[in-house]
């Protein structure tokens, strides 16, 4: 975050840091990315191997909540049928701003091997979605990266949200 | 002229089928090679009108009239032990024959005997609900309304059980394709942005190997790379692609060689 290693001797003593508005936010909501407790179908399973002791999501800031309302990140695992899709869009937006969308697996980014009536097609139909894991299902080895790549898109991104850019089905 | 297909069945076939090729049938064989069978049987003539009957993989199959149905099941139930109907459930077979086929599937615990009693009603006509006798029946004969609209009469909740109440079409029937009707495919985004929203939402995508040439936030060319999400509509610069010029193997010398790199 800090541009410059603090050196608290000179200065006359003071503690001081230079760093921008942006970075700062940025450093604070890149490192506590706390995504909803959401499962939808077996890679729910993953994800939770993913937040269990031996993947240990825990040490990245990333701690599984159990309400839209405390959560930064959907991680949207599994197939999304037809029936459930309202539902998702409404826990979506209960979520505070600033929010992302992790799609994770075949079924959720395409809606994969089920090419059926009652599957939704892919869930960037109804959520706007910022990382894409493929595979099915993506080991946590994938949903950890996919994490850090979100770290890294945040970074990147303006702390005000109104200044990146916004995707047609956020505003919708 | 553009080639016939059969709107009655919309369902996926075998694009290929072999000339020689003898469909399996399951061998009937008479009810009076059981003794159980062929007692139970004649209970059940006692009372109504069998259709047919036969014993098919050592269960026996009974065709009754659809109007009999509360009839035999009682009957079977309450005299001859079969105390559990583990599935109800239809067959389409209304392109063929205009009916539907429904089946009971009743096991006997103490015997280890099944029966199947299966019985035919045409399209619109309703069938007595089995929730008095049997409370495995409720779940079912939702099923059946859902995937079918075959409505059961005097069901205590007769409503859909897998699909939205709002949901157009019985999946299940041979006129409703896999992928979905019209309804189906815009049913989520209906719901959640409205019909006016259509437009930005656009289309589901079926064609799992579908490229989208101008999309350049989901796909790239190689040699024609562009800045993500940028206008390609007038077309790309060619951006040449340099492969590496180290030697890795050399096709004109003998089979085995090393890594030549250093």
């Amino acid at each position: 975050m800090a541009q410059h290693q603090v050196n608290y001797a000179s200065a006359a003593g003071l503690p001081v840091a230079l760093t921008s508005v942006d970075k700062l936010i940025n450093w604070g909501r890149s490192n506590s990315l706390w995504p909803m407790t959401y499962g939808l179908a077996c890679c729910a399973i993953e994800m939770m191997a993913t937040g269990a002791s031996r993947y240990d999501f825990d040490r990245m800031g990333t701690i599984f909540r159990a309400s839209p309302r405390q959560s930064d990140v959907m991680i949207l695992a599994g197939t999304l049928s037809k029936k459930h899709a309202e539902f998702t869009r409404r826990l979506y937006d209960q979520m505070m701003e600033p929010k992302w969308v992790i799609s994770m697996g075949s079924c959720a980014n395409t809606g994969g091997m089920f090419n059926t009536y009652s599957t939704v097609q892919g869930v960037d139909r109804i959520v706007p979605v910022d990382i894409y894991l493929p595979g099915c299902a993506p080991r946590p080895e994938t949903l950890q990266y996919a994490l850090m790549m979100l770290q890294t898109k945040i970074r990147k991104e303006s702390a005000d949200m109104n200044k990146n850019t916004k995707q047609n089905l956020r505003t919708l | 002229m553009r080639k016939y297909t059969p709107k009655d069945n919309v369902q996926g076939k075998a694009y290929y089928t072999d000339r020689f090729w003898v469909a399996p049938s399951v061998p009937r064989r008479d009810v009076s090679e059981d003794a159980h069978f062929s007692a139970l049987l004649e209970k059940i003539s006692e009372r109504v009108a069998v259709k047919d009957a036969y014993i098919q993989i050592g269960q026996m199959v009974v065709h009754i009239n659809p109007e009999d149905n509360i009839a035999v099941l009682t009957l079977v139930k309450e005299l001859c032990d079969y105390a559990m109907c583990t599935e109800i459930s239809a067959v389409d077979y209304l392109a063929q024959d205009g009916e539907f086929e429904i089946f009971y599937q009743m096991l006997n615990l103490k015997k280890a005997k099944r029966i199947r009693i299966v019985t035919r009603i045409k399209e619109g006509q309703a069938i007595e609900s089995a929730v008095p006798l049997f409370n495995s029946a409720n779940f079912a004969e939702r099923e059946m309304y859902d995937m079918f609209g075959i409505v059961a009469n005097n069901h205590p909740f007769m409503k859909r059980i897998l699909m939205p109440d709002d949901w157009e079409g019985h999946p299940l029937r041979k006129t409703y394709p896999l992928q979905g009707d019209e309804a189906a495919s815009w049913y989520e985004v209906d719901k959640i942005f409205g019909k006016e929203n259509r437009e930005a939402i656009g289309p589901e995508n079926r064609d799992p190997a579908r490229i989208d040439r101008y999309d350049t936030k989901r796909f790239s060319r190689v040699g024609y790379e562009v800045p993500f999400d940028a206008d390609v509509s007038a077309g790309e610069k060619k951006t040449e692609i340099a492969y590496s010029d180290t030697l890795l193997v050399n096709y004109n010398k003998s089979s085995k060689q090393l890594d030549e790199r250093r």
